[in-house]
């Protein structure tokens, strides 16, 4: 992990008691709202539906185990006992009050965390692969490259005040995680025909009310070039990106409204000035960094123990058939543990499962957690021989739910439950057609399926790349749930389409439900996911179960 | 401002907890939806908010909600979204729900 250095731990304990002066003005009346809010913005404090929400920071979703356990005394001293893992692979507290947010940031300052642009018009928290480091398809570790970018673009004075705000996410797998494609700027870890490291770089994509998939930029960059080639692309948002309209302020609408050449062009032509202003210290700088990030030191031990285990305890078993991804050493895995127990609200965990979390990171996982976009965390190197124990202590915190990758593992957004921009609730959704499912007892016969749900047209919860999308809206006073088919957020990157028209709180779950049993009745094979008999299909069927015609009248 | 023929109620955010709060008839806030004040008249509806955005710092995003009545008391918001800030969230008994 990255060890935070001087500078970097003066920094954010600056910003901390700045913003503390911040609030006493705030409170005392010297500053109006008007004043305050850009400030409260940029250290991540919302005003939502009934109460203030501090989102913090987990660049690219590393946390380790000191940290996690400050999160949940934080979650007990100055919220209510619990914290929301974002689909950004932040954390929010939805219940602090504004005079005591200035001790949580000095109490996130002391174990190297902050909450700073988490929101406003700025280059945001970089996300990246959860499984970084770690998992077997990786061809090289994007954390190194996060880091170097969180550097660059934390306080960087020239990006403060951009069209909107700016999101950039780093994958270096084949297999895309991160959702790259669907970010302001995305990068993959490459490498040219010499072998040379380098990264494809994307831009323009993007969720929210106008969904676009992000288009390649440059199909390699030199690692050396980064930094100028990101100033670059940033310089040209930044002096043509629309302010005249914040629906048309994203780099997406730049670029759908200028087209990709004429973007490329631009920015190639501002990185040629860029290039001679970066003289290499960035190069020095991502050098020690990625010394942070060597692989720990892997135990050898006996992996018996787990095989008997798998043999003899069929929850063990099943927990390890769908919790568990291939570690690139093959007697470690990479475990993730489930915030979808069925019922629970996605993402949220308690501060005793938070301490949990925290404790068998530090004894099993080299002392390190991260936050996947999906709303879990991943323990991303355990040995084996010791999942029976992480299982164990797990299952007693409450955390054991197997369903990874199922359809009760779904995203869902705060929704209104809390969020002052949404339309509909989107919990209430998540929470029906997790215990629907889990009722029926058929997730594991359903197999492999994304289900995205979110409480308005701002798409927080990804429902455009779910292979089943749920936006709520509201239609004529009530909550309305449209449903989207086909999405896909990894490399074979595709936009959900809508079925037809929506359906009420108490309509959505059974529409589900009949959406699931004709994708069981048309699919080949049990092995064929929902996701390939969709491809196959297309929509007919599905649309078919899901508005059934009107049964005729019985007329006695 | 003018405003539909309606019934309004001034809501806001409390400054320090961020907790929805409601305009009483005395001029104070109140946590409780049916403790708010009812405006007949659009126009002094407009007025006290017009006072409140200019001189009362102890609330955020003050605003005017549409309710039903029940004679003279406020028995529910018109829009849904008002119904959640009047209750607290519906996923979790953990909002206004507990206290008020």
């Amino acid at each position: 992990m990255y060890n935070y250095t001087a500078f970097d731990k003066d920094f954010v304990t600056t910003r901390a008691e700045q913003f503390r002066d911040q609030v006493q003005r705030r409170i005392d009346g010297s500053l109006t709202e008007d004043e305050f809010r850009p400030q409260r913005l940029m250290n991540g404090l919302y005003l939502l539906l009934h109460a203030y929400m501090l989102r913090v920071a987990i660049p690219y979703g590393t946390l380790n185990s000191r940290q996690m356990r400050a999160l949940a005394d934080i979650a007990d001293r100055w919220d209510k006992g619990y914290a929301h893992f974002s689909t950004r692979q932040n954390v929010q507290f939805h219940w602090p009050k504004l005079q005591d947010v200035p001790d949580i940031l000095k109490a996130l300052a002391a174990v190297d965390m902050h909450a700073i642009q988490t929101s406003g018009a700025c280059i945001r928290s970089v996300t990246a692969d959860h499984f970084a480091g770690a998992t077997a398809d990786e061809l090289a570790d994007p954390r190194p490259t996060a880091e170097l970018v969180r550097q660059w673009s934390t306080d960087h004075p020239e990006f403060a005040f951009l069209p909107r705000k700016f999101k950039v996410a780093v994958t270096g797998s084949l297999h895309d995680r991160a959702v790259t494609k669907f970010h302001d700027i995305g990068l993959r870890l490459v490498q040219n025909a010499n072998g040379a490291p380098g990264y494809e770089v994307s831009v323009g994509g993007g969720l929210g009310r106008t969904p676009m998939i992000g288009q390649v930029l440059r199909d390699f960059l030199y690692q050396a070039d980064l930094l100028p080639y990101l100033e670059a692309i940033l310089q040209v948002y930044n002096q043509i990106g629309r302010r005249d309209n914040k629906y048309k302020a994203r780099i997406k609408i730049t670029l759908h409204e200028h087209g990709l050449e004429d973007i490329r062009q631009r920015v190639e032509a501002n990185f040629a000035l860029q290039r001679g202003r970066f003289n290499g210290a960035d190069q020095d700088i991502l050098t020690r960094i990625e010394a942070d990030f060597r692989p720990p030191a892997f135990k050898s031990a006996s992996i018996h123990h787990f095989e008997a285990q798998r043999a003899q305890d069929p929850f063990f078993k099943a927990f390890t058939n769908t919790n568990l991804h291939p570690h690139k050493n093959p007697d470690y895995a990479i475990v993730t543990v489930s915030l979808k127990a069925h019922g629970a609200t996605p993402g949220d965990a308690g501060s005793a499962q938070m301490r949990a979390l925290a404790d068998i990171a530090a004894r099993w996982s080299h002392n390190e957690l991260r936050v996947s976009h999906e709303q879990n965390i991943v323990l991303p190197h355990v040995h084996k021989a010791d999942l029976p124990e992480v299982y164990e202590s797990l299952r007693l915190a409450g955390l054991a739910t197997a369903n990874i990758g199922l359809i009760s593992d779904l995203i869902a957004c705060p929704g209104m439950d809390y969020c002052d921009l949404a339309t509909a609730r989107s919990t209430n959704v998540a929470q029906g057609i997790a215990q629907k499912f889990d009722a029926l007892k058929r997730e594991h016969i359903i197999g492999p399926l994304k289900l995205k749900i979110s409480g308005c047209i701002n798409a927080c919860g990804h429902h455009h790349v779910g292979h089943i999308g749920i936006l709520g809206l509201e239609k004529g006073g009530i909550e309305s749930y449209q449903i989207t088919l086909g999405g896909d957020g990894t490399e074979n990157a595709a936009i959900g389409k809508r079925i037809g028209p929506g359906f009420s709180a108490d309509e959505i779950v059974p529409a589900i439900e009949r959406l699931i049993r004709a994708y069981l009745a048309h699919r080949q094979t049990a092995d064929e996911a929902f996701l390939t008999t969709y491809r196959r299909l297309g929509p007919a069927p599905f649309k078919a179960a899901v508005y059934p015609e009107k049964e005729p009248k019985n007329e006695l | 401002m003018t405003l539909k023929p309606a019934l309004h109620i001034l809501t806001a955010n409390d400054l320090l907890s961020g907790e929805v709060v409601y305009l009483t008839k005395s001029g104070a806030w109140s946590p409780r939806h049916a403790s708010a004040n009812i405006f007949v008249e659009g126009s002094l509806a407009a007025k006290r908010l017009a006072e409140i955005e200019r001189s009362d710092i102890s609330v955020v995003g003050p605003y005017l909600a549409v309710v039903k009545t029940s004679g003279t008391q406020p028995v529910a918001p018109e829009h849904f979204r008002e119904v959640f800030r009047a209750a607290g969230p519906s996923n979790r008994f953990i909002g206004k729900q507990t206290h008020v």
